[in-house]
């Protein structure tokens, strides 16, 4: 097993790491985005919560939970080390800095852009998943009314302490009101905002810079890479928070309460 | 006869010397070459070549460059190509017409039996540069491309578009690297040799200076090698690179090497004019450019006269306005004459005051009508990079403007004697590449400095030093022989005298003032009354030298200051000499113009009754004259004529 | 043209060193950067003070010993080599910046001149093709088509300045070895040893010192040889399939 170590213990193995882990995070970043839209669905919430429960009870996901954590942990040590072992590699720097042209500004400020997302990242986990997990969240249960011929509605009844649900319904912890409710602070949207501006500038040159690491480049495909990490660079985060803006402004969840 | 020096030429055919020669010579047997130390000093095509098969064969190496790396030796910047016999193209090249076309460009010269081995390995350098992976021009079926270079009949050269120097030069140098890697060289950069130590009548090593630290250093070994270039530097304006230098031919010519035809330079056509005082070096244009480009002056010394004052551009004359020189001249070869022919032409029009940009030292190198018959797109795919160069140095275009062009020092045939085996007059020290004199005669043909270099080192020492190994057998000398203690103290001696001048002239300023010297009297065209001139500023400078230059610093560090006065001292004594054989050679010959010696149409007149021989010069101690030592030419296979291109 | 220099002065790799101003004066904008060096270096001489130590020898842009970061980019404002630049590219009163390159694995000599032998190591790690004198077969027996050549050509032309090393933020020698690598790689002539290159070298390279790739391509937009960023992917690729499929445990 020699051979694994020196690959990992080698600058390059160490940019493989970051390329690997990189590209697994970008994955679960759509699954979370796919899920984040359920929150503009006119039903008070019903899928997003079911969504949420099946996402922190199923056992397949539980183990891939462990799986994305540790991606995350691979991912910003394995940055953490080759950050620093760089920084060693110019003892001193330049007294009239680097002038070089045509460097974006996110290839070279991947440390700063990645640190400021893990900053995010835990005030996230706060909000949300230590809510979920240990918080006290209220229940809820929902109960379809038909209206009319054709259209039904969801009617929300939020669980008082101690009540008792009727029998045949699901209860819930109200996730997509603790979001509605986070959505509520114009300071927190932007905050968020920030958040993805900051990884959208990251995934820009992250992702193509995986592929290059990765070893692919081709004269044909290279500039569709090049292209798709900006559509994933912008399109992202402009997923994630038009969410929110859109909850705050049209109340989307709660519409036909 | 004691003064005719024997280069131990095999019997036999022509065809056959080489063969039967390698078949004579004594070999090492293959247990034994690790007890033989062979120093190599120069990294260049010579240098890195010799050193890599001569490891690899099992001897240890030790190769020495002043350079941070052996890759940047000069070789690097050869732009052209190499010529070989490989008659890929079907187009009737063949070992016999590479040589013919070699003696006859050397304006016969050069010794036969060299010339014709040389073309005759010119095949095998082409394979081995490919299997070392060099990445030479090719044709769409994968098959190598050639051209026709420097007005040759055939398409012979071999090229890697105008990077050839330094793609053979990394060859050679990856081939160092392996055997550096192997531990079979011992690799020492910035160092530079500054002597030759010799020990019973035999060099047995060379005492060095550590360029980081000052350090005074011997190596001791069984046989020594200068591959250390040409000494074109002595004109302070050439081609060459700034640190060529001609110091450790120079010193193992004090220490008995005979230094032979030293006015045989080179002078190229195709380069960039000097544009002010502050000058410090020449570029090339290659020499593929007068394909296309035609070369002309203004018809009259009042329109040169308008455009040197930049009162009238060179597009508002017209073309019966313009002076297609080489093209009225020379109507058969044209714009391609040999390197020495349209220099000379050059300088005529110049001199007759016909000469353009502000210093009047220029001729019109114009690629409008090729532009016009092939288009922009293929002018720029044949020499886009260089029209490049060229205006990042002037600062023109020459897609609209005529290129302007000026003959510059550029490669000297001259060099260390050495024999048919490369051996030096002194035992066991011999030189290879540009700084011996072998092959070129009087005039290098284009792209034959690559394969001489290469053919040397890859495919002629390897056999050569094994017979001399044999000879004396694997008994060392250590570096506590007194010899090198001698020699240690005597450079050590002659750094301090430098160190102690403490005067007010720079290095560069004496530099430049030999340089003018060498450039007015011992350049395109030299005359025995301009010569005898020479002489005596000179021997003016040389007192100078001594009496007012001005080294700071001390020599116990990194001093380039010093690094450059020593090689300036060198110089002087090299200009001095090449002035003597200049005005001893009574004839013109090649890149040697003696205006005594012309024809009444201007030609070079070469007098072989009385000069068909090497003029080999022996150093008799300092402020003594050389004694002329000769090597008889005997040309049994090519009748002497009359070089002519008109 | 009149001139401020901010010059790097250091006497020894042991010693600290310091920027010291000059002025220069009287410059032509002919001149090339190197001249105008030059200049300086005559006129110290005269005042009887340390010229300035820089690295170069050929002065047509080819050796790729000249050295020197100036205003902030290796071989200054544009794309080319040091003694390639031109005093017509800066403007009369300017404040000019020399610095020497600046890598842990490229130590400072004195002044202006810095050891890249680290570049010959990883050369000597296997940047080779392991064919002795003599054992070559005819050279037109291997065709290699003329894309792949050319190709390998534009690999080929790196200098080993080190401008990429010198631009890069974490001094990353990636570009310099991807060159070689790819140039090899390409060709049939490196097949034989292409596992064990790839491997060597980047060990080698690593060793010496120099950091890791950041993509940021700084490299590629200084270096005067316009060598690409496909290199340095490629040396990805060579590196890690290496890794994966050799039979090096």
């Amino acid at each position: 097993m020699n051979w694994v170590n020196s690959l990992l213990g080698s600058n390059i193995g160490r940019k493989l790491v970051m390329a690997l882990t990189g590209l697994f995070l970008i994955s679960f970043l759509f699954v979370h985005l796919s899920g984040n839209f359920l929150l503009l669905s006119n039903d008070a919430g019903a899928k997003f919560n079911a969504y949420s429960r099946f996402m922190s009870t199923a056992g397949i996901i539980r183990v891939l939970e462990i799986v994305l954590v540790a991606g995350f942990l691979i991912h910003i040590y394995t940055a953490v080390v080759l950050t620093r072992k760089n920084a060693s590699r110019r003892p001193g720097g330049y007294a009239a800095g680097n002038k070089t042209p045509g460097v974006s500004w996110f290839s070279k400020n991947m440390g700063l852009t990645g640190s400021l997302i893990l900053v995010f990242l835990i005030l996230h986990l706060r909000t949300f998943y230590f809510e979920y997990h240990y918080g006290t969240i209220r229940q809820v249960y929902y109960q379809e009314q038909s209206q009319g011929e054709m259209a039904t509605k969801v009617k929300l009844t939020v669980l008082e302490e101690g009540q008792i649900p009727p029998s045949g319904v699901d209860v819930y912890k109200d996730m997509a009101y603790i979001a509605h409710e986070a959505f509520q602070s114009p300071l927190y949207i932007i905050a968020y905002t920030i958040a993805f501006i900051l990884l959208g500038a990251h995934l820009i040159h992250g992702f193509q810079s995986a592929f290059q690491t990765l070893g692919f480049e081709h004269k044909k495909y290279s500039p569709l890479i090049s292209a798709l990490s900006w559509i994933i660079g912008v399109g992202v985060p402009l997923g994630f928070t038009i969410i929110p803006v859109l909850m705050k402004l049209l109340n989307p969840l709660y519409a036909n309460q | 006869m004691e003064n005719v020096l024997d280069a131990k030429i095999p019997e036999g055919p022509l065809a056959e010397k080489w063969s039967k020669h390698k078949f004579g010579l004594k070999l090492v047997n293959p247990a034994n070459k690790r007890k033989y130390d062979v120093i190599v000093v120069g990294s260049g095509l010579a240098g890195a070549s010799a050193a890599a098969s001569l490891a690899e064969l099992g001897y240890n190496v030790k190769c020495f460059t002043f350079h941070d790396s052996p890759r940047r030796a000069h070789s690097i910047a050869a732009q052209g190509g190499i010529n070989a016999a490989k008659n890929y193209q079907n187009d009737g090249d063949s070992v016999y017409r590479l040589f013919y076309d070699t003696i006859k460009g050397g304006d016969f010269r050069a010794r036969e039996a060299n010339v014709y081995r040389l073309a005759e390995v010119s095949v095998n350098i082409i394979d081995q540069c490919v299997a070392q992976g060099v990445p030479f021009a090719r044709e769409y079926g994968g098959l190598l491309a050639n051209r026709s270079f420097g007005g040759a009949q055939v398409s012979r050269t071999f090229y890697a578009r105008g990077q050839t120097g330094q793609q053979l030069l990394l060859g050679a140098y990856s081939a160092l690297s392996r055997q550096i890697a192997a531990g079979k060289v011992k690799m020492y950069t910035r160092t530079e040799m500054l002597d030759t130590v010799l020990v019973d009548g035999q060099a047995r090593g060379i005492v060095t200076r550590n360029l980081v630290t000052g350090a005074i250093e011997s190596h001791a070994a069984h046989a020594v090698l200068l591959c250390t270039g040409g000494y074109g530097n002595v004109f302070f304006l050439s081609t060459n690179a700034m640190n060529c230098n001609v110091t450790a031919a120079w010193r193992a010519h004090k220490r008995g090497a005979y230094f032979a035809n030293p006015c045989f330079t080179q002078i190229h056509p195709t380069c960039i004019p000097v544009s002010g005082h502050y000058q410090s070096k020449l570029t090339l244009m290659s020499e593929s450019l007068r394909n296309d480009g035609r070369i002309w002056v203004p018809k009259t010394k009042e329109d040169a006269e308008l455009i040197r004052q930049g009162k009238k551009s060179p597009l508002d004359l017209k073309e019966d306005e313009r002076d297609y020189f080489l093209e009225r001249k020379y109507p058969s070869f044209g714009n391609l004459v040999p390197r020495d022919v349209g220099s000379r032409n050059a300088k005529y029009m110049c001199d007759e005051g016909r000469g353009v940009g502000s210093t009047g030292l220029a001729v019109y190198m114009d690629f409008s009508d090729a532009i016009k018959r092939d288009g922009e797109s293929v002018i720029s795919a044949k020499y886009g990079n260089l029209f490049e160069m060229y205006e990042t140095i002037t600062g023109e275009n020459p897609y609209k403007v005529p290129m302007r062009i000026f003959p510059a020092v550029h490669y000297t045939m001259g060099g260390l004697w050495v024999d048919y085996n490369l051996m030096t007059t002194v035992p066991g020290l011999y030189a290879l590449g540009e700084a011996n004199f072998s092959d070129h005669g009087a005039n290098r043909l284009g792209a034959s400095a690559l394969m001489q270099g290469l053919a040397d080192g890859y495919f002629v020492i390897p056999y050569t030093l094994g017979d001399y190994l044999a000879t004396i057998g694997p008994a060392k000398v250590t570096t506590d022989h007194p010899a090198f203690k001698q020699v240690e103290q005597e450079v050590s001696e002659h750094i301090s005298k430098i160190m102690a001048i403490n005067g007010t002239k720079t290095v560069d300023e004496i530099h430049r003032q030999l340089g003018l010297i060498m450039w007015d009297y011992c350049g395109m065209s030299r005359t025995a009354e301009g010569l005898e001139k020479a002489r005596m500023e000179i021997q003016k400078l040389k007192n100078l030298f001594w009496t007012d230059l001005k080294v700071l610093g001390t020599h116990t560090e990194m001093n380039q200051t010093l690094e450059k006065a020593m090689r300036l001292w060198d110089f002087l004594e090299l200009g001095a000499l090449m002035v003597e054989d200049a005005l001893t050679r009574n004839e013109s010959c090649g890149g040697h113009f003696r205006e005594e010696y012309q024809t009444p149409d201007g030609e070079a007149e070469r007098n072989d009754d009385d000069f068909a021989f090497v003029s080999a010069w022996k150093w008799e101690g300092p402020d003594k004259t050389q004694t002329l030592v000769k090597e008889n030419l005997q040309f049994e296979n090519v009748k002497l004529s009359k070089r002519s291109y008109k | 043209m009149k001139l401020t220099l901010k010059i790097w002065r250091q006497k020894s790799t042991d010693t600290e060193g310091r920027l010291v101003d000059y002025v220069v004066d009287k410059i032509s904008e002919d001149m090339s950067f190197l001249e105008m060096l030059d200049v300086l270096n005559e006129d110290l001489i005269k005042k009887g003070e340390d010229p300035v130590t820089f690295d170069h020898d050929c002065r047509e842009g080819i050796c790729g010993t000249c050295s020197l970061y100036i205003n902030g980019r290796p071989h200054g404002p544009t794309r080319i080599t040091t003694c390639q630049l031109h005093m017509r590219t800066f403007k009369d009163g300017e404040t000019i910046t020399i610095e020497p390159w600046r890598a842990k694995a490229f130590p400072v000599v004195k002044d202006l001149m810095v050891n890249r032998s680290s570049f010959d190591r990883i050369i000597q790690a296997g940047g080779y093709v392991s064919v002795n004198t003599g054992s070559a077969r005819d050279a037109n027996e291997t065709p290699i088509g003329k894309e792949i050549a050319d190709e390998a050509f534009n690999s080929a032309t790196c200098i080993a300045c080190g401008a990429c090393v010198a631009a890069c933020k974490n001094a990353s020698a990636m570009l310099f070895v991807g060159a070689k690598i790819s140039q090899l790689a390409m060709l049939p002539q490196g097949q034989p040893e292409r596992k064990r290159r790839a491997e060597a070298m980047v060990a080698q390279m690593d060793a010496e010192g120099f950091g890791a790739c950041s993509n940021t391509m700084a490299c590629v937009a200084e270096c005067p040889k316009s060598i690409s960023m496909a290199n340095i992917v490629s040396l990805n690729r060579e590196y890690i399939g290496a890794k994966l499929t050799s039979n090096q445990v």
